[in-house]
């Protein structure tokens, strides 16, 4: 039975990772030619560790479902990437960068874990911009930052609304590099089905090679997990039609105990959902929350005359529009977090102020920054009396080069163009904070067998900040793992090569095997899509935004009933020897069927309300706060690391109990 | 705006395997929402097919917000079909009419093989960026601040607007010699404008370019229909730019 040791070093929380780096085993050069590391998804964290190990002369394979390493969906982050540079001169340094992660995350993160993240924030930039990554510059030659939401700095690094995307080209194109030099082996379209664990180590994987079928064996010294997180759980999310939890469910199936799974961020700028055909939302960055200002009309009878359209957004009065975020959050307004954000819209909408048909949506409005920056362009060009008109135009041309491809995509979607008129917004789920539960040295309570950015749990505690994930990403992949698995290593240079015929890999393979068996012999009436869509609804309506006691047993029994019909009534034409993409979306599906059920065991074994997780039993009642999530430190101030149990509905709970010495905890505010 | 709902008839590129030799089947669709995408109508077809007992189309999808470059279609005769500046996932069906007849392919050329109905092979892609698509620089922890070298913003803007390529072929299979040069340049030219890819500029333009020839990539002869295709707006310039390396590699190489 593994326990729960986290293995936080000891000492000052701004020593702590230098002093382990310090103490930790290394490998000789000439060994690590021996040792091979099996690394499982090709975005930021694993394609990042991907090509650090090669470098430092360990034997890679790395695996992904895309065609290509460098479609992994960290592509899509849009807003930016978040390092204390302090370049702004405005107070920021490792300890408020540390300080704003705990608090945003609502303590509910692991200290040591999120000092260090801080601490290596800054390597990232210099290394990425070493790679040739191209940040966003002013005119002096030197990086533009941009605010986030939850902090009082300007950290968030960026390239236009395409951050994900370059730095995730940049850990490409090093990994490439190592492709090239025939150091990594890549293994595209390639999906991870199975872990093999021999002797209590983790040894390998079993994979299905999505063109031909085949299923294969690879061992390895170690395995890494980065193939991110669940979130298309929820069927709808912003996440890409491939994301899944495929990888990380088998891991947690074979021992490696799953944390905090109710953790779910709920993003609030989504562009809201439109009909039945939709496959996914799309995510508005939060950058634009810098820029734009978050409304709903004041007066039930404007919002009835939106919604006819006989009144139109832009002919409301400043009087008539409640900005309700600056209204209730005056020290943070437009910027407050993610989970609040998202909780201010659903209750306006709800007390039936939706601006859309739906009645879910309100407006993210560039009205007042057309003028700001369309004042300040007219000064810097030389108009000394600028009319309205050009005002107006400087202030869209500024708009369009910080944020184009966004308007763009948004215009593309919603057929409205957001230059004249206001975006309308939702809130949609995004990430998902919790997943395998890790160490310090990102280890999984499976020996060998490691996790990181997305996939694991550790950083964000119960609410993401935003412009983190991408850091947290890259940290582990460029800056944590490259040391850390060698301390694990150190103890295989005698291991030797390691063998894919013993029992464990034959019976692994037979696993994989005989779920394809049973997936094509169902032969019933109903499509994957038909019962991810059920599973996505029970989910949204029960275990999303606002979550209850009674809601989430229901969910639980109901998860359960939809399993047993897809085990029983599911259809999946064509062969599995050969590709078939229905046979792949099943597999992601039946797995999502169980860890849904854990999803919602976990959020009604929570009963507090803390970051993205919020339970209507716990609110603050009076005072300043009322309304506002109220947490519970004295029974909940834990990580819930659950183990696997033959069924979701009886995973055993292990708490790791959160130490906070160097934050005070104190009620989240941003009022 | 509002949302309506049309009839189309698709051609649709069926083809089992890389050995098969493939062809053209008619699909009728109904009631198909103006307000979806082109894949989410493909979507319907395919639960259509699925609940038939019918083999759904195989395609490539996955980010459907235009920036993963997985997507590639090639519709009525246009890579991404007829919107402009888009994806395949991001091309809407208000853009077609009611009644119309669409032509779905896979992108077509050597160098992209067919693996299944509308799905191709373009790890040639990936193989002419490990021949030099990077800067070569380790991880480490002890490279110099990010700030310490500036660069014109006008250089970095231009890099960035290089560096947007999704790779996703479609300038390839637009272009009647199906030549991979917006591509192969786009990456030689952000490495070009700044002072880090400066360092082996030489060798990244001959070796990118020997890569795209092994691959059966055809000749660039400047016609220009790649740029009007990109879904990413990468600009010819970009090409002019490849050239100029080139020059330079071939009459100051040092080889």
């Amino acid at each position: 039975m593994a326990t729960l040791d986290s293995k936080i070093p000891t000492g000052p929380i701004a020593d702590k990772w230098t002093k382990h780096k310090n103490e930790i085993n290394l490998v000789n050069p000439a060994n690590k030619r021996h040792i091979d590391i099996i690394v499982v998804g090709t975005g930021l964290a694993g394609g990042a560790a991907a090509a650090s190990f090669a470098e430092m002369g360990y034997k890679v394979k790395s695996f992904c479902y895309q065609d290509s390493p460098r479609r992994a969906h960290s592509i899509a982050a849009q807003g930016g990437i978040n390092a204390a540079k302090n370049y702004q001169n405005d107070g920021d340094s490792n300890y408020r960068l540390f300080y704003d992660t705990v608090k945003g995350g609502d303590y509910r993160g692991r200290e040591a874990n999120v000092y260090r993240l801080a601490e290596v924030s800054g390597n990232i930039i210099d290394q990425c911009v070493a790679q040739g990554v191209p940040f966003a510059r002013d005119y002096g030659g030197l990086l533009d930052n941009r605010s986030f939401g939850g902090v009082l700095v300007s950290r968030t690094f960026y390239a236009k609304g395409q951050t994900g995307q370059q730095l995730l080209l940049g850990a490409y194109s090093a990994l490439s590099r190592q492709i090239g030099k025939g150091k990594v082996e890549l293994f595209g379209r390639h999906e991870m089905l199975e872990l093999v664990v021999v002797d209590g180590k983790a040894r390998g994987i079993i994979s299905r090679d999505l063109v031909t079928g085949e299923i294969k064996r690879h061992s390895a010294h170690a395995v890494v997990i980065a193939t991110g997180g669940y979130g298309n759980v929820f069927f709808l999310s912003t996440n890409a039609m491939g994301s899944n939890g495929t990888a990380a469910w088998k891991t947690h199936k074979k021992g490696a105990y799953f944390a905090n799974p109710c953790y779910t961020q709920i993003h609030p700028t989504c562009i809201p959902r439109s009909g039945d055909h939709q496959s996914k939302l799309t995510l508005m960055s939060e950058s634009l929350r810098n820029d734009g200002r978050i409304w709903v009309p004041k007066h039930l009878k404007d919002v009835e005359a939106i919604r006819k359209g006989t009144l139109k957004p832009t002919e409301l009065k400043e009087e008539d529009r409640d900005y309700y975020l600056e209204r209730r959050y005056p020290a943070f307004g437009n910027l407050v977090p993610r989970d609040v954000a998202s909780r201010a819209a659903k209750e306006r909408c709800d007390a039936g102020y939706g601006v859309n048909q739906t009645g879910e949506a309100v407006y993210l409005d560039f009205k007042s920054a057309f003028q700001r920056y369309g004042k300040e362009k007219a000064l810097v060009e030389g108009v000394d009396n600028p009319t309205p008109a050009q005002i107006l135009a400087f202030g869209k041309e500024v708009i369009e080069s910080k944020y184009g491809n966004l308007f763009q995509m948004y215009q593309k979607i919603t057929d409205a163009n957001p230059y004249e008129t206001p975006m309308m917004i939702y809130p949609a789920v995004h990430y998902t904070m919790g997943g395998i539960w890790v160490d310090y040295n990102l280890m999984t309570t499976i020996p060998g067998c490691y996790a990181a950015g997305e996939a694991n749990f550790s950083d964000h505690g119960a609410n993401r900040l935003g412009a983190s994930a991408l850091m947290q990403g890259l940290a582990d992949g460029y800056f944590v793992l490259p040391y850390t698995i060698g301390d694990y290593l150190a103890d295989e240079i005698r291991t030797g090569p390691i063998s894919t015929e013993t029992p464990e890999f034959v019976e692994a393979e037979k696993a994989v095997k005989d779920q394809i068996d049973k997936l094509m012999n169902i032969k019933g009436t109903k499509t994957v899509d038909h019962f991810h869509k059920r599973l996505g609804k029970v989910m949204w309506d029960k275990v999303g935004m606002a979550r209850n006691a009674k809601g989430l047993t229901e969910a639980m029994e109901e998860i359960k009933q939809i399993r047993e019909e897809f085990w029983s009534d599911l259809k999946i034409p064509g062969v599995a020897n050969g590709m078939n993409t229905e046979l792949e979306k099943a597999g992601r599906v039946a797995d999502f069927l169980e860890l849904g059920e854990l999803f919602a065991k976990d959020a009604l074994h929570r009963n507090e309300s803390c970051g993205g997780h919020f339970r209507e039993e716990s609110v603050e009642l009076d005072g300043e706060q009322k309304g506002e999530a109220k947490r519970d430190d004295e029974n909940f101030k834990y990580v819930a690391a659950w183990e696997w149990n033959n069924t979701p509905g009886e995973a055993i709970l292990h708490k790791e109990d959160l130490k906070f010495e160097f934050i005070e905890l104190k009620q989240r505010s941003y009022k | 705006m509002a949302e309506k709902f049309i009839n189309v008839t698709l051609k649709i590129w069926r083809q089992k395997n890389a050995q098969d030799a493939g062809k053209m089947v008619d699909y009728p669709l109904k009631n198909v929402s103006t307000d979806s995408s082109f894949l989410e109508m493909l979507d319907v077809l395919n639960e259509e097919l699925v609940a038939k007992g019918e083999e759904p189309v195989a395609f490539d999808h996955d980010c459907r917000e235009g920036i993963c470059g997985m997507c590639s279609l090639y519709i009525n005769g246009e890579a991404h079909g007829p919107d402009r500046a888009v994806t395949t996932c991001q091309l809407h069906m208000r853009m077609f009419k009611d009644g119309e007849t669409i032509t779905i392919e896979p992108f077509r050329a050597t160098a992209f093989p067919v693996i299944k109905d509308l799905i191709v092979d373009r790890d040639s892609f990936d193989r002419i960026m490990q021949k030099g698509g990077f800067v070569s620089v380790n991880t480490s922890g002890n490279t110099q601040d990010a700030n310490a070298l500036p660069i014109r913003k006008e250089d970095a803007d231009n890099a960035f607007d290089a560096a947007t390529c999704i790779g996703c072929g479609g300038c390839v299979a637009t272009c009647k010699n199906a030549s991979a040069m917006l591509f192969v340049s786009a990456k030689v030219a952000q490495f070009s404008l700044l002072p880090q890819g400066k360092v082996e500029a030489q060798e990244r333009v001959k070796n990118m370019l020997h890569q795209m020839d092994v691959e059966g990539f055809g000749n660039c002869t400047n016609t220009g229909a790649c740029e009007v295709e990109c879904p990413k707006g990468i600009s010819l310039d970009n090409i002019a730019r490849f050239n100029r390396e080139y020059m330079k590699a071939a009459v100051l190489g040092s080889e």
